[in-house]
């Protein structure tokens, strides 16, 4: 009983986290685009535009926050290990980044969209890594 | 740190998803708790102990090593 509960904590928290990801991509596409082919030079929908992407994006981490919080112990760990290699990998790649477009190593600027992919894609291995793992 | 998980296991007849039921976790956990890839928590440990009607350091054991 308990444990039918724990596993439809988890399926329900997940749903939630998928409803507010896509949320929040949504707003986010209506912040970028809006401003270039609906309503061009308009700061008070930029304005509004950004704060409902902000809002939503703090549903997002709220729902993440609720769901590693009703994962299992092993299933924490697997998590907190890719989240603490993707965080380092993102701060020493991104400073790393930083520093090439600083000295001019690199011919365009940094663009915060190169760090997000890199964190993105190592918390996505770190997470294969652990599942393989503990498999 | 050893464990008889898989004994018990089977002393009780239990399947790893039964057990995983039962204690509230996933079988990946079980499973990676019998492969001694994983120690468990101290609470885990004991609703272990628990649902084996035994005391805790009669499932969990340390090494030498430890």
């Amino acid at each position: 009983m308990k444990e039918k509960k724990w596993n439809m904590e988890v399926r329900s928290n997940t749903k939630k986290l998928k409803f507010w990801s896509l949320l929040w991509m949504v707003s986010m596409a209506i912040a970028t685009f809006g401003p270039m082919f609906v309503w061009p030079e308009n700061t008070v929908l930029n304005v509004l535009a950004i704060l409902i992407n902000l809002g939503c994006g703090g549903g997002m981490i709220l729902v993440n926050r609720k769901l590693i919080n009703s994962l299992d112990e092993l299933q924490k760990k697997i998590q907190m290990d890719a989240m603490g290699i993707a965080l380092g990998v993102g701060v020493v790649g991104g400073l790393g980044y930083s520093l090439l477009d600083q000295t001019n190593v690199i011919t365009q600027d940094a663009q915060i969209s190169f760090l997000v992919i890199l964190i993105s894609l190592t918390y996505m291995i770190g997470l294969f890594i652990g599942k393989k793992r503990y498999k | 740190m050893k464990n008889s998980l898989k004994v018990e296991r089977a002393i009780k007849d239990l399947t790893q998803e039964e057990l995983a039921k039962l204690i509230g976790v996933s079988r990946q956990t079980i499973n990676a708790m019998e492969k001694n890839k994983y120690v468990p928590s101290t609470v885990l440990s004991l609703k272990i102990a628990r649902v084996f009607g035994k005391k805790v350091e009669e499932v969990f054991f340390l090494e030498a090593t430890d």
